[in-house]
């Protein structure tokens, strides 16, 4: 089969693989309809995620019909169109029943090495370096899906590919940022970064009753989307002081929740990040937390700091002393993506939101390189990227084109 | 980073002359001299190969040990006022190891299935067979280093239903060892904290453990990799694997399927940089 293959910093190949197919009883293999390419995988991109290996399949964010299936997998059949979260749960240790399926005990076979990085090792993670399990992800042809009776959700006729792709990962990491929030009457939300995840980060938090939204950017094109589809007031920090601006629109206070959704590559033009970029290229610190240091200054006394973006290692010059003097709350981590499956995919088929709107670009599996490229340069407007296998190939699709 | 822990006990300036001595000079046992030249020719070959200033040192590191090898002479262990060549092998004390993990079994079926010792190599990636010989007596294989078979027979000396088994190893053991694992009910449902105590004389004593560890092999993390794979075989029913599946690697060795270890570049930014974490 088709696949995309991880070799370097900025080098990802398209090439034959051989087929995935079943290893363990609860396996399924799917056939990929729909794929896409997440921000995330441009941290393993720009090679700042460690334990990668020349060859390894990427792609986190995919659906596709069941193929085959395991012998303990009872509750799916061959045929069932299924999208499949990104976070791999065995659904029977003490995390996955809290709810805590991004915590999965029993899914990262590498969970040895998670564990001397971090203490602890969270689920396997599909396409997202050996620390994380190693899986083979799904920016390929077919993939293979360990925990299948208990990950993937069955779709139901009448919404397409497009609609529910999302549900795989950044409309539930969006989601349950805003609900890390905590939103209360009257609540005012930040959003740094406008890329995919803060866009569903936007939608939840008026989902979840926020009085108002207001998402950071530099990118143009991010920032119209976020007002446009978001209803979002925006902010661009090539042009502002944000932790003035944001203080004059909330008469003084400051956002009462503010949510990173930039992560460990976050850029600016303040002297902190010019000096996180130095730093991070003399291999002397790993994460560049710029837009985190911002949003914790600018979250008023008592707050929220929700971060789903994603950090690798150490961070430095981080202001804790402005944490702890405000009393602030953190949350973050990995999504628990199982847990919002249901609920969210119920969102879509009432109507509450099409995620669709986020889809920019729509290219052809075999493009994927190219796709990847035009990503990362955030090229002729581009927000997200779908890929399908098989798409006649073509340069860019359009922004509100069907893609079939 | 515990990796790196030599275990010299600190000696006065005075003993250190006529301590440590044993007839001829030879100061070092059987095993540990059979490993030392295994594992200095080993370091001298890595070191021909690599050319690096880290090459080079192992490399000097290797021709020591060689040395040691072929002589059982080891100046380290003379000026510590250490022998191993006279030590008494049929006490386990050489290594000693203590890891716990929470199953979401009860107490009493977890005693249960560790107790058929032939359960044993289903999650123990080292051992090869457990045969039951009798009530209390048990035969067992095991992976040695570089591929020989490690056998000996066990008894099982002391234990309580439901709660602990205490077995060790007999007269003639290949490895002389001894073990007990506990199971104490977890609260609030959470099933058991297993607790299992491992003592050991390897073959090839402490100088066989610190290649071990040099290699990635230490004895602490296999016991911790095998109480994971019990949990997972438990709990979730399988053993997550990648073996087997696709990517773009032209062959899917088994060196292949594991990324470098991760132990000692956690704290070093440079692993960061991407293109490390890549062979």
């Amino acid at each position: 089969m088709k696949a995309l293959c991880w070799y370097g910093k900025y080098d990802v190949r398209v090439q034959d693989v051989p087929d995935p197919k079943i290893l363990n009883p609860r396996d399924a293999v799917l056939k990929i309809t729909t794929t896409a390419i997440c921000g995330s995988d441009l941290h393993l991109y720009d090679g700042y995620i460690p334990s990668m290996m020349k060859g390894d399949i990427l792609g986190h964010e995919f659906m596709g019909e069941v193929v085959e299936l395991g012998s303990a997998v009872t509750n799916l059949k061959v045929g069932d169109r299924v999208v499949v979260p990104f976070t791999i749960a065995c659904g029977r240790c003490f995390f996955c029943k809290k709810g805590l399926w991004s915590a999965c005990d029993n899914s990262n076979p590498n969970a040895g090495m998670a564990e001397t990085l971090y203490g602890f090792s969270g689920s396997g993670l599909f396409g997202y370096s050996h620390m994380m399990g190693g899986y083979a992800g799904g920016q390929a042809e077919y993939v293979r899906v360990p925990f299948a009776d208990v990950g993937p959700i069955k779709i139901p006729d009448g919404l397409n590919d497009e609609q529910v792709l999302f549900l795989s990962d950044i409309f539930p990491t969006g989601y349950m940022a805003a609900e890390n929030c905590n939103i209360q009457r009257g609540d005012t939300v930040a959003v740094w970064g406008c890329g995919p995840v803060g866009q569903f980060a936007i939608k939840s938090a008026y989902l979840l009753g926020a009085e108002r939204v207001i998402a950071i950017d530099d990118n143009p094109d991010r920032l119209r989307m976020a007002a446009e589809d978001g209803r979002a007031e925006t902010l661009n920090f090539a042009d502002e002081d944000i932790y003035e601006k944001l203080r004059s629109m909330t008469g003084g206070m400051g956002p009462d929740a503010c949510i990173d959704a930039v992560g460990l590559e976050a850029h600016g033009h303040t002297l902190d990040a010019i000096y996180d970029r130095a730093k991070a290229a003399m291999f002397m610190a790993t994460d560049r937390p710029h837009a985190l240091r911002q949003a914790i200054y600018a979250c008023r006394k008592g707050g929220t700091v929700s971060v789903p973006g994603v950090y690798g290692g150490f961070l430095d010059k981080f202001p804790f002393g402005s944490a702890f003097a405000k009393g602030l709350t953190f949350k973050m981590g990995q999504t628990h993506v199982h847990k919002y499956l249901p609920q969210l995919l119920e969102l879509v088929q009432l109507g509450q939101i099409d995620p669709s709107f986020v889809i920019t670009h729509r290219m052809s599996l075999e493009d994927a390189a190219d796709a990847y490229s035009t990503f990362k340069q955030q090229n002729d407007g581009c927000i997200k990227v779908v890929l399908k296998p098989g798409l006649q190939a073509r340069a860019n699709g359009n922004g509100n084109g069907t893609g079939h | 980073m515990e990796t790196w822990e030599i275990e010299f006990e600190p000696h006065g300036e005075s003993e250190q002359q006529d301590n440590g001595n044993g007839h001829d000079g030879i100061n070092v046992g059987k095993y540990e001299r059979i490993a030392s030249a295994v594992g200095g020719g080993a370091l001298v070959g890595y070191a021909l190969k690599s050319r690096s200033k880290v090459g080079v040192a192992l490399g000097l590191v290797g021709a020591g040990l060689l040395y040691r090898g072929a002589t059982g002479q080891c100046e380290a262990y003379r000026a510590l006022g250490v022998n191993t060549a006279d030590s008494h092998e049929d006490v386990a004390r050489d290594v000693h190891i203590e890891k716990s993990i929470t199953i979401g079994v009860a107490p009493n079926e977890l005693y249960k299935f560790w107790r058929n010792f032939e359960n044993l190599p289903q999650f123990m990636e080292d051992l090869e067979s457990v045969t039951q010989l009798d009530g209390n007596r048990s035969h067992w294989v095991a992976k040695g280093p570089a591929g020989a078979k490690v056998e000996w027979d066990a008894e099982i000396y002391n234990e309580q239903e439901g709660e602990f088994i205490a077995w060790r190893s007999l007269e003639n053991a290949d490895i002389t060892n001894a073990g007990s694992v506990h199971f104490e009910e977890a609260p609030g449902g959470r099933g058991t904290y297993l607790k299992v105590v491992l003592n050991y004389n390897p073959p090839g004593g402490k100088a066989a453990q610190l290649f071990a560890r040099l290699f990635g092999n230490e004895p602490g993390q296999l016991v911790d990799s095998n109480l994971r794979r019990l949990k997972q075989l438990l709990e979730a029913g399988e053993f997550p694997t990648t073996e087997g599946q696709s990517s773009g690697r032209e062959t899917s060795t088994e060196e292949n399927t594991k990324a470098e270890p991760l132990a000692g570049r956690a704290a070093a930014g440079a692993s960061f940089g991407g293109e490390r974490g890549t062979r």
